[in-house]
């Protein structure tokens, strides 16, 4: 293990008992970050503490937080609402990290959520729930509502001049709405479609307002680095990136699950430590390193550093974190085509590569799936990891799924091949 | 400008816009979908893709779309890139996924912007084998077919119908590859710009329903240049006929006036020519047919009288009225205009010629910023105009987008940045309009309040002090004052009137535009809106105090014997009992028209005349702006233009009818200019009407002759019928339907304009015939005082109906209602009737339908006539300024047997169920 011990996002968090509610966090030290909003540091130097902290966002891009944040603009002249959305709408293929931080801790993100309104200076956020979430909405509707009673949302909170509440708000659900301006034009009542940019939603967002919009693991960063300061934060991690993460796992380990750990920790790390290692009879043949939209690596890479730029050396992304695992006994075949079918569902329709090259590309899946693929198609599939590549489209969805399409091409040409000369999926037949 | 090389030539393109639109004003072929010249980029498509390259080093490049990509000083740009073009033949691949292989039943193919696109991409061959996405289509009502398989998912029909036009039923529907673009449920496309879908659909979802039905390709329609007579905007349309019979018309672009877009008043309602009502040959008093030759005889025996009055028209060209002032004199030329239509054009005319204002072209109306509507609902009027005004309330976006450094082309973060900020838009109105969704102000009142309310806001403007007695009624000083505010602030300030609004207001609104120049350096926008297509130029031939009341008072001492009537239903412009009693007293009543009306079956002699389509005309819009309509077909009847049956045909044509015009007529003396400019044509040879591709010339006449006829020749102009000649290459007033190499639908119009968006190369926009040299004065306005009892009565416009011609097209048929009498729910709980129920105006035999509204003013009753050419009608003018409803048991047995009902009525205010 590298790093410190330190668990500041899942500190709190017990499964054998339900969330801390108002009290039970304050006592464990809850809400110290925020109230510093109220002991004279003004928003500018709470934004620069951000900014100096190197906190990335753990959406799946990995952009500084502090820097991000600086693009809205301030000062008398600049517009005054402003606003902060929570991206709650955790649908990466194989993620669940965000769901564990709402259900488990729901005081840590509102904590978090009064810190970067006021770091930007919004008087109003909204939280952009994935609508399946039931449980979360529980958790947060009731933590808000303890929060609004104690005073620490609404007018004048911590006694400071900053006022500010949070709106709840559940989505229908779709993958899109991870896509921050798809996810703004979702939260207006229009169609989940993404937005051009420029304009960025720092300057032009919600209703045309500035507007930044973070991931729920990302605020849940902020209350540590407020209330334990810079070189704290920065302590923890190695490799260029600072502080935890939380790590998750699925596929074929002896223990799946999620886990907060210090950027730095090696994949094997995860995968034997805290996986168990892969159950019996199984081995691992290749992972997706941070969801369904990230390049396949494989055993070779096992004792690489999860930092967002080792795995940008790779190829591929650390994204989200949580790794999906191909075993051998699974056809690689399947899996990619499971994840086209769930990109070209997903698909908002807006840009050309997208709606139609991806539809197509599943039905070639499909049809390798059945026996019936052909050289010809896989040409097709080829051409389409260039056609949906990034630069092409409008949005980052279509490019996402072209990573485990183009890679996994490359990696298990022989299935592929193998699909072609049995006319049948030879992991059934 | 920007210095930009592309391919290796260096360009200089404006940085302000974007390079798709730089490239298409270079002339350059770059392929697009999704992006319109008028409605900017959102980057859907991606089939516009070029090559940027960081500097000269880099030979790699990235793969940009042109139409996201703003033009930047000192970009190296490749359209001819390999990896660029094989992205561009991929995206085309992906759209042809789903399409069905149905172009040769389609009603697009050959005019295809998607089979246009689809070759210049390259791509040939299909490769996908797998099952395409298939859609239920939707019945949308007489004007639009809906064929959703064919949908390339571009964006730009909600772009237009929604985002542009205002619509508020087509939306995209679904997601993914399974985007659906229509209706709710199905049902009638409302909007009243829906006909443009056809054209801004770059394939064939969106189709001319009217045209499907009697179709044609377009490279074998007959098509000339011509000029719609809808109403008195004058938009530029190209009807298309083959066989005789029009088939269709599409928008003519002209930048100053309709842009890319017009109304479906004009493109549908032009079918009348194809009406069963049109009149085909000459008849005597006893409505049988007499040959040609008999009636000059009888007209020439007539004209040998004495004091023979010609009664003009404002929907017949200039050509017609003048032929017909020529041949009756000047002093026995009459007005065709309903007497008050008559004073108000006498005003409309005044302020067309005073210094102090400037008439707007529909262009400029786009531009304004900040505009005063008062008691005209535009959208029913003047259509176009309705759909300017749309755009003019966007113009604060602009500037908040050009704020943020925003690009205003980039169509979507504007909109998204401004959100509901509009331009600021004053409607003062008798009830609802169709505009009220983009309104700041809204003014809703009795037609005697709405007057004095917009005579204090004439006091506000000037700073006078106002009376606030009235306050408890009309807007509110703080209302008066923000109107004010804006109007005076704005750098383009707009006012808006029209006839239909009464003389009264008509003097207001030219008030308020002098007491607004009082306060600024330059000319004040007024637009001042006749409700027909040569309601200025017939005006502008009649002599002071030739009105038609005048026409009856002389018929009535008895000292006329014979009128002359020309393509007008005097029906429609005086009360029946002055026409009735007119027609008696005369001995000759000769008719010129080319379409039944009341007015034709009481003439003595019927002379048929041709319809806009089959003539050479001109046409003097709401600027005073004359514009040239060329002949189309030849009619293939005995009827000919009016001016022929008027004039010594061996010795004119319509050029020297126009020549003549100039001479004779002072205000008229820049028609001339209007004609083609001579050598304009290319080695003396004539601009064809038909396509090059033009198929079946021998035969289409091989039933009645086996042996190829000769062409028909066109002496009188400049065009022929024929598809031999040469395409316009001088002067693009002569061009019909743009075509370029590559280019089939009507996005190859960017061939011949001098940029995207700009003037036609070489082209003309009408001539502005009057010149503006009068110091004009403020009107003394009489508000009337409240002494009659009753309920006070406003005429209510449609676009469907309130005009002559067009009522006569089936499709229209379809959309048009019953008169009807529109009352508050107050008003009808007063007069204890509801919805449906039918009333009588007391003292009258005119029994309606009641129609129920919440924004009709109390004590108001807001009346629809209907259209004589459908359904239950009447004459407006039978009923006097303020009546009393009386309810009717049941309604009469004719009533019940010709009723259209109230199905169609297009108003946000209905109290209760519908119709």
């Amino acid at each position: 293990m590298i790093g410190s011990n330190e668990r500041p996002l899942t500190k709190n968090i017990d499964p054998s008992r339900g969330a801390l509610d108002m009290d039970g966090y304050e006592r464990a030290g809850g809400y110290l970050g925020a109230k510093k909003i109220s002991s004279g540091m003004d928003s500018s130097s709470m934004l620069g503490m951000v900014k100096d902290s190197g906190l990335k966002g753990r959406g799946g891009a990995g952009f500084p937080t502090g820097l991000k944040w600086s693009f809205v603009p301030q000062g008398p002249d600049s517009e005054v609402q402003k606003y902060l959305v929570v991206n709650a709408d955790e649908m990466e293929p194989g993620t669940f990290k965000d769901r564990m931080l709402m259900e488990g801790d729901p005081h840590l993100l509102i904590e978090g959520m009064i810190i970067a309104a006021f770091a930007i200076q919004a008087s109003k956020a909204f939280i952009f729930l994935r609508g399946e979430y039931f449980e979360s909405e529980r958790c947060l509707v009731k933590a808000i509502s303890e929060a609004r009673d104690k005073g620490y949302l609404g007018d004048n909170i911590f006694g400071s001049d900053f006022s500010f509440d949070i709106v709840m708000h559940t989505s229908a659900g779709r993958y899109i709405c991870g896509e921050e301006t798809a996810l703004l034009n979702a939260l207006e009542g229009k169609r989940a479609n993404p937005r051009a940019k420029p304009p960025f939603p720092q300057v032009s967002g919600l209703w045309g307002k500035p507007t930044i919009v973070n991931n729920v693991e990302t605020i849940c960063n902020l209350p540590g680095i407020m209330a334990n300061g810079i070189e704290w934060y920065q302590s923890i991690g190695s490799g260029g990136d600072f502080g935890t993460k939380i790590f998750g796992l699925s596929g074929r380990v002896k223990n799946p699950g999620c886990w907060e750990l210090p950027l730095g920790v090696t994949i094997r790390e995860v995968i034997e430590e805290y996986g168990g290692g892969m159950q019996e009879g199984y081995s691992l043949k290749a992972f997706l390193p941070g969801g369904g939209s990230t390049d396949f690596l494989t055993p070779e890479h096992l004792d690489t550093e999860l930092t967002y730029d080792a795995i940008g050396k790779l190829g591929s992304r650390l994204a989200t974190g949580t790794m999906i695992l191909l075993d051998d006994k699974t056809c690689p075949v399947g899996m990619i085509g499971n994840l086209m079918k769930f990109f070209s569902h997903e698909s908002c329709g807006f840009c050309t590569p997208c709606r139609d090259g991806l539809p197509w590309v599943d039905s070639i899946f499909e049809d390798f799936e059945r026996g019936g693929g052909t050289h010809k198609d896989l040409a097709i599939l080829h051409d389409h990891v260039e056609y949906m590549g990034p630069g092409k489209t409008f949005c980052a969805l279509a490019p996402g799924a072209t990573a485990p399409l183009g890679s996994g091409l490359k990696l298990f040409k022989d299935e592929f091949e193998a699909h072609i000369k049995n006319r049948a999926c030879p992991y059934k037949h | 400008m920007a210095k930009v090389t592309i391919d290796g030539v260096i360009y200089e393109l404006n940085p302000e816009n974007n390079l798709l639109q730089e490239c298409l004003s270079q002339g350059l072929d770059v392929p697009y979908f999704c992006w319109h010249p008028c409605m900017g980029s959102v980057g859907a498509c991606r089939q516009c893709a070029v090559k940027q390259y960081r500097d000269e080093n880099d030979t790699k490049g990235t793969i940009v779309m042109a139409c996201m990509t703003p033009v930047s000083d000192g970009a190296i740009l490749s359209v001819d890139d390999e990896q660029t073009k094989a992205f561009r033949a991929g995206v085309i691949e992906s759209l042809m996924t789903s399409h069905p292989h149905d172009c040769p039943v389609c009603e697009e193919g050959g005019e295809c912007h998607l089979q246009d696109m689809t070759q210049m991409s390259g791509h040939n061959y299909r490769r996908h084998d797998k099952k395409k996405v298939t859609h239920h289509n939707q019945y949308l009502g007489p004007f639009i077919s809906h064929e959703m398989n064919r949908c390339i998912t571009c964006y730009r029909c909600v772009r237009y119908y929604d985002d542009y036009a205002g619509g508020t039923d087509l939306s995209a529907q679904a997601s993914h590859h399974h985007t659906y673009f229509g209706r709710f449920e199905e049902g009638t496309l409302e909007n009243e710009f829906s006909g443009n879908l056809v054209e801004v659909c770059p394939t064939g979802v969106f189709t001319d329903k009217t045209f499907s039905e009697n179709y044609t390709r377009k490279w074998d329609l007959q098509v000339a240049p011509s000029v719609c007579v809808g109403c008195s905007v004058g938009c530029n349309i190209t009807p298309g006929e083959r066989y005789g019979t029009l088939r269709r018309v599409v928008n003519r672009y002209n930048d100053e006036i309709n842009g890319y877009f017009i109304c479906d008043r004009g493109r549908f309602g032009a079918h009348y020519v194809n009406s069963e009502s049109r009149i085909r040959g000459a008849k005597d008093a006893s409505g049988l047919s007499i040959a040609v030759g008999d009636a000059e005889a009888k007209l020439g025996v007539v004209m040998q009288e004495e004091n023979v009055i010609g009664i003009g028209s404002p929907r017949a060209s200039n050509e017609a009225n003048f032929a017909l002032r020529s041949r009756v004199g000047a002093e026995n030329f009459y007005s065709g205009h309903s007497d008050d239509e008559h004073a108000a054009l006498e005003i409309i005319i005044s302020a067309l010629r005073d210094e102090a204002f400037h008439c707007p072209s529909i262009r400029e109306i786009e531009n304004a910023d900040a505009v005063l509507l008062l008691g005209i609902d535009v959208t029913n009027v003047a259509s176009r105009v309705a759909l300017a005004l749309r755009q003019s309330v966007r113009n604060l976006s602009k500037n908040l987008a050009q704020e943020s450094r925003i690009p205003v082309w980039q169509d979507s973060a504007v909109r998204e940045l401004a959100q509901d900020q509009l331009s600021p838009l004053a409607i003062f109105s008798v009830g609802a309009t169709r505009l009220d969704d983009v309104a700041t102000f809204k003014v809703n009142l009795a037609p005697d309040e709405l007057l004095k309310a917009a005579v204090q806001l004439d006091s506000v403007i000037s700073g006078e002090s106002v009376d606030g007695s009235h306050a408890d009624i009309g807007p509110t000083p703080k209302c008066l004052n923000q109107i004010s505010e804006a109007l005076l602030g704005a750098s383009n300030p707009l006012i808006v009137c029209g006839t239909s609004a009464g003389v009264e207001m008509l003097r207001v609104a030219t008030n308020i535009g002098h007491s607004i120049r009082a306060q600024r350096d330059v000319a004040v926008d007024l637009a001042l809106l006749p409700t027909e297509g040569n309601s200025v130029g017939h005006a502008l031939m009649v002599r002071e105090g030739n009105t038609l009341g005048e026409a009856f008072e002389r018929i009535a001492k008895n000292s006329i014997k014979s009128a002359l009537i020309l393509e007008n239903d005097l029906y429609n412009r005086a009360p029946s009992a002055k026409v009735i009693a007119a027609f008696e007293s005369l001995e000759n009543r000769i008719v010129i028209d080319h379409i039944e009306t009341k007015t034709t079956q009481a003439s003595t002699l019927l002379l048929p005349s041709t319809a806009f389509s089959e003539h050479e005309a001109t046409f003097v819009n709401y600027e005073g702006r004359a514009q040239l309509s060329f002949q189309v077909n030849d009619c293939g009847t005995s009827a000919k233009a009016a001016w022929r049956w008027l004039l010594d045909e061996e010795s004119h044509s319509p050029d020297s009818v126009i020549s003549k015009c100039s001479e004779d007529i002072s205000d008229f003396s820049k028609l001339t200019e209007c004609l083609p400019k001579a050598g304009s044509l290319v080695a003396g040879m004539k601009v064809p009407r038909q396509s090059h591709r033009y198929s079946g010339r021998t035969a289409m006449s091989a039933k009645a002759n086996v042996h190829e006829g000769k062409q028909a020749v066109d002496k009188d102009s400049v065009m022929s019928f024929s598809m031999e000649g040469v395409y316009p290459q001088k002067d693009a007033s002569i061009l019909a339907s743009p075509w370029a190499p590559s280019w089939t639908s009507n996005q190859s119009i960017s061939k011949f304009q001098s940029e995207v968006n700009g003037a036609l190369k070489q082209g003309q926009s009408g001539v502005h015939l009057l010149s503006r040299c009068n110091k004009g004065f403020k009107y003394k306005v009489e508000v009337p005082e409240k002494t009659i009892q009753g309920l006070q009565i406003f005429p209510a416009q449609h676009i469907f109906g309130s005009e002559e011609l067009s009522g006569h097209a089936p499709p229209i048929q379809e959309r048009m209602t019953d008169a009807y009498a529109a009352i508050s729910p107050k008003t009808a709980s007063e007069i204890g009737v509801d919805a449906g129920d039918f009333v009588r105006f007391r003292g009258s035999e005119i029994c309606v339908e009641v129609s129920i509204r919440v924004l009709v003013p109390d004590a108001v009753v807001l009346v629809y006539p209907g259209n004589r050419a459908a359904g239950v009608h009447f004459n407006f003018r039978d009923i006097g300024r303020s009546q009393i409803l009386e309810r009717v048991e049941t309604a009469p047995e004719k009533i019940a047997s010709t009723r259209l009902g109230l199905s169609q009525l297009l108003v946000n205010d209905l109290f209760g169920e519908r119709g």
